[in-house]
């Protein structure tokens, strides 16, 4: 659950969501579920020479169970606030919530590990 | 909740587990996220030549094989000539 409202936070921002099947979409995200499924807007594919398949597609529906890494806006991430929740427990839910990798709090981009 | 509801009736694409690509107008969806596509073609690419289109009807595909959907742009897409698109089918997923 505290993954979910952190990408809660974080709508209409830019995000990079990797597949499990190596691809790479940035868009602007426009809604999350409980799931993590994922919507995006202005959508586009890294290397798009190799992945052609969806140059006519502007915005999408990304089902959470198959998403590998979401980059996230450093800027936009309170990893304070992150870690201190983190340690807290305040993923009381039993939902399997998440490897928490803050390594580098000035990295441009933080990298969530899907648990 | 981020639902299904904005793609009904419009033309979308769909991408499975196994790196096919399926486009079709559609027609409902459920809480699982199945889906169910009409006038639905399934799109084959390969390097060799271009993008193949399989038609293959009204559809249902369970919500568990579902990666990607994604509505077309039908403006984008008009501009697109298919057959002379080359490029390998996409990636099967790896857990």
């Amino acid at each position: 659950m505290l993954i979910f409202s952190v990408f809660k936070t974080l709508t209409d921002q830019q995000v990079t969501v990797e597949l499990k099947n190596d691809l790479s979409i940035t868009g602007t995200l426009k809604s999350v579920d409980q799931f993590l499924n994922i919507r995006l807007d202005n959508i586009k594919v890294s290397d798009e020479a190799r992945h052609p398949h969806m140059i006519a597609v502007k915005n999408c529906f990304i089902r959470g169970s198959v998403v590998r890494y979401v980059q996230l806006p450093a800027d936009h991430v309170d990893t304070q606030l992150l870690e201190d929740a983190t340690r807290r427990g305040d993923n009381s839910t039993k939902a399997i919530v998440l490897t928490l990798t803050i390594k580098n709090r000035n990295a441009e981009t933080l990298k969530f590990h899907y648990g | 909740m981020s639902s299904l509801q904005g793609y009904v009736d419009r033309r979308v694409l769909l991408v499975l587990q196994d790196g096919r690509a399926i486009v079709g107008k559609m027609a409902g969806y459920d809480q699982k996220s199945n889906v169910v596509l009409s006038e639905s073609k399934e799109r084959v690419y390969s390097m060799e030549e271009g993008v193949e289109e399989i038609p293959l009807g009204l559809y249902l595909v369970k919500g568990d094989m579902i990666i990607l959907i994604g509505e077309i742009d039908e403006e984008i897409e008009q501009s697109v000539d298919l057959s002379t698109i080359r490029a390998e089918p996409m990636p099967p997923i790896r857990y």
